[in-house]
């Protein structure tokens, strides 16, 4: 059977993963290709690379960088971040990426989710929405968090599936950061009204967060975080091992 | 010399990436005349399968690939290149493959429960249902490969070297003689998909 996938998300700014990182042995730090390298090395299931540069130069910089990610790190990648066209698919792609996550540039453009499904297959496309609750309703927010964009999200979710999203990736702005666990009712609002595979983000504190997502939801896919990763307060492999202590699919 | 078919078909950087990372020397190519001199093959892909044998036939290159198998050269299908190796597939219609190993391609949603998703995609362990294969020669059963597919490899039982169980066991691999097929993608499959196209670089060609 499938087994549920941990992910550690790396945000990547000139070439260099923003948020220090502190792991022993590591000589570079904020090296995108070591970090990586050390998460494939201890479990992670796919790495997920945010390219927050806003210049062209920078972009151009991530692209080189990805190139030399995928050619030391033999798992999924999958490349969110300023991808606003089919061209942006095929910049990434042709790297070594396997998925394409978009966010913003689905909401500029709705389009966008179709086309490179139509090209790349749904496989490839991955929708990643920002929510958060506003009035009772779940809302889709843009510009990491900041503004309302009005889209309710789970229509919009369902709106992304219909034109070929083949994942998707679900962070509570609710939750984000508060280290109480994921948003366990949005999630399951999601995963009511999709069939492909759905990735909790947002929320995670320790490793029971994911014992009681994966028991909770069962039909959640996989469990994306960040900083408690590359601070070390979660070890994946330790992560993974209690997670099959629980009965939870996991490779170890 | 390993040589990778070129053949217009997905992107192959990590493929192309993955047998450097093992040390072998790999040409990535669609020249008739170096895939004539190869000693082990790979044939990749990934899309759908009409377009796929379109081109495969087309370009002649599928008339070299079999010569080529005839000549007992290795040769490892990867994921839509698995599936070109059967006789006849049926995603969207009916379209002849290279007939290399006995049996069709059919939608994974025939055999799978109905609340099971599709593709199926992810990790899932590889099991051996009649004895373990060369090409697993460096792995074990019970490890993780990495999956995505919609559609299998069907009745072909007698050359299955794998399945994966999805709700029902699916062919996961594939070998009869020098030819062998992979439904999962070992250029992503960490160290175990490495351990694989490591085996399958030490083949000696079929006598």
């Amino acid at each position: 059977m499938i087994t549920k996938r941990i992910i550690p998300c790396l945000d990547v700014k000139n070439g260099r993963v923003v948020k220090g990182v502190n792991f022993q042995g590591l000589s570079d730090v904020s090296s995108p290709v070591e970090l990586g390298k050390y998460y494939s090395d201890n479990g992670a299931d796919e790495l997920v690379f945010y390219d927050i540069t806003a210049s062209s130069e920078g972009r151009a910089l991530f692209t080189d960088i990805l190139k030399e990610v995928a050619s030391t790190i033999f798992i999924p990648l999958t490349v969110g971040g300023g991808i606003n066209t089919l061209d942006d698919f095929d910049r990434v792609l042709k790297c070594g990426a396997d998925k394409v996550s978009v966010n913003s540039g689905a909401i500029k453009n709705p389009n966008l989710i179709y086309e490179g499904a139509k090209r790349y297959g749904d496989q490839c496309v991955v929708l990643s929405v920002d929510a958060k609750r506003v009035d009772g309703k779940f809302k889709v927010f843009a510009k990491g968090g900041r503004e309302n964009t009005g889209l309710d999200a789970l229509e919009w979710i369902k709106r992304g599936v219909d034109n070929g999203a083949g994942e998707i990736v679900l962070n509570s702005i609710d939750t984000d950061g508060v280290k109480g666990g994921f948003d366990l009712e949005m999630l399951n609002a999601v995963c009511e009204i999709v069939s492909v595979p759905v990735i909790a983000s947002g929320g995670a504190g320790k490793a029971q967060d994911f014992i009681e997502l994966f028991k909770k939801l069962p039909k959640v896919d996989a469990g994306l975080a960040a900083s408690i990763f590359h601070f070390g307060e979660v070890k994946i492999n330790e992560l993974k091992k209690v997670l099959k202590d629980n009965d939870i699919l996991v490779r170890l | 010399m390993v040589v990778i078919i070129d053949y217009g078909v997905g992107n192959l950087f990590s493929l192309t990436s993955s047998f450097k990372q093992i040390g072998v020397d790999v040409i990535t190519t669609g020249d008739k005349e170096i895939i004539k001199k190869a000693d082990k093959i790979i044939l990749p892909g990934v899309g759908a399968f009409e377009d796929a044998s379109e081109k495969l036939f087309s370009s002649g290159l599928a008339d070299v690939l079999l010569d080529r198998v005839k000549d007992g050269v290795p040769v490892l299908g990867i994921c839509l290149g698995m599936q070109m190796l059967f006789e006849k597939s049926f995603e969207y219609g009916e379209h002849k493959g290279l007939g290399l190993i006995k049996g069709e391609v059919r939608p994974i949603s025939e055999v799978i429960p109905k609340d099971y998703k599709i593709p199926h995609i992810g990790w899932n362990a590889l099991t051996f249902p009649n004895g373990k294969s060369e090409l697993f020669k460096y792995i074990n059963e019970g490890d993780h490969v990495y999956f995505v597919h919609s559609y299998y490899g069907a009745n072909c039982d007698e050359s299955v070297i794998a399945t994966a169980e999805y709700g029902a066991p699916l062919t996961a691999a594939v070998g009869h003689k020098n030819v062998y097929g992979c439904q999962f993608h070992p250029e992503k499959s960490g160290n175990v998909g490495l351990n694989i196209l490591k085996a399958f670089c030490e083949m000696e060609s079929y006598k």
